[in-house]
């Protein structure tokens, strides 16, 4: 990856990604939050198309920027409250959170520029459509049924566990 | 131009970067369904991590691409099942502030 265009693209759209993901962490209104991390969702699925992984960049604009995102929105409206603005953003464990960040990023820091990577100088063939289906229904075939069989658990975990309750069982608490 | 090549380390930085936010975001803010949100961010790293050794190190093999769409598949799952504990505490607690979910605390 030595074009020039490619070495921008990179560039742009980091800085796009983490600025998007600092405004996720530090809007004060919900639904800023929610749409800057549709932002940042996008940015991401541009770099999957930096980095040759089309499907995965359509799927990530199709299951994150579109489902996730909406559904973030169904779960803030149907929660928010008018007085949750005039609280603290943040909890009582700020500098612990700060110092266990801190090690985190200076571990991987550190790490990764030790790091001797065995490039290969192959490219990622053309139609990566092709190849994730014949491998996902040959190779990966077990993984991917059980994939199948945990979005089955969780929608139906979902309905029960969002279901209206009765009118009756309201005053548990 | 060597200096400018993008190599792995770029990626891997930022991934790690992202991470850190999300993880920053998901100690330190009250609201639950922020917290899922900095989840989401931590899971796209590593999403970014997955596709860029696939892209580097093993660009015929699809490995890394097909672990970022298991990946995917989980954080939908958890996205649903998360959002449908809040909003049921919030039936019962009219709160979603996670300082006041405290009853498993003895």
């Amino acid at each position: 990856m030595t074009s020039i265009y490619q070495v921008g693209a990179f560039w742009l759209i980091s800085l796009a990604i983490i600025f998007a993901a600092i405004m996720v962490v530090a809007s004060r209104q919900l639904v800023h939050m929610v749409l800057w991390l549709a932002v940042c969702f996008i940015a991401v699925a541009s770099m999957y198309f930096l980095l040759d992984a089309d499907y995965l960049a359509l799927v990530q604009i199709m299951v994150y920027a579109g489902a996730v995102s909406i559904m973030m929105i169904f779960g803030v409206m149907l929660t928010q409250r008018p007085d949750l603005k005039e609280c603290l953003l943040f909890n009582n464990q700020l500098k612990l959170a700060t110092l266990v960040v801190i090690v985190v990023l200076a571990l991987t820091g550190g790490l990764t520029y030790g790091a001797r990577w065995f490039v290969s100088g192959a490219t990622v063939p053309a139609d990566t459509i092709a190849h994730i289906g014949t491998l996902l229904l040959s190779k990966y075939v077990i993984p991917f049924e059980v994939a199948a069989v945990l979005l089955l658990v969780a929608l139906i975990g979902a309905i029960v566990l969002a279901k209206e309750v009765k009118p009756g069982a309201r005053s548990r608490d | 131009m060597p200096a400018l090549a993008i190599s792995p380390t770029n990626f891997v930085l930022l991934a790690s970067v992202l991470f850190a936010i999300g993880l920053f975001g998901a100690l330190t803010r009250k609201n639950a369904i922020a917290v899922l949100m900095c989840i989401e961010l931590m899971l796209n790293a590593v999403n970014i991590n997955l596709i860029a050794f696939s892209r580097f190190v093993t660009p015929q093999l699809f490995t890394g691409q097909i672990f970022a769409i298991f990946v995917i598949t989980v954080a939908a799952a958890e996205v649903g099942v998360g959002l449908a504990i809040i909003i049921n505490i919030y039936r019962h607690r009219l709160s979603v502030n996670l300082d006041d979910f405290d009853w498993l605390k003895w």
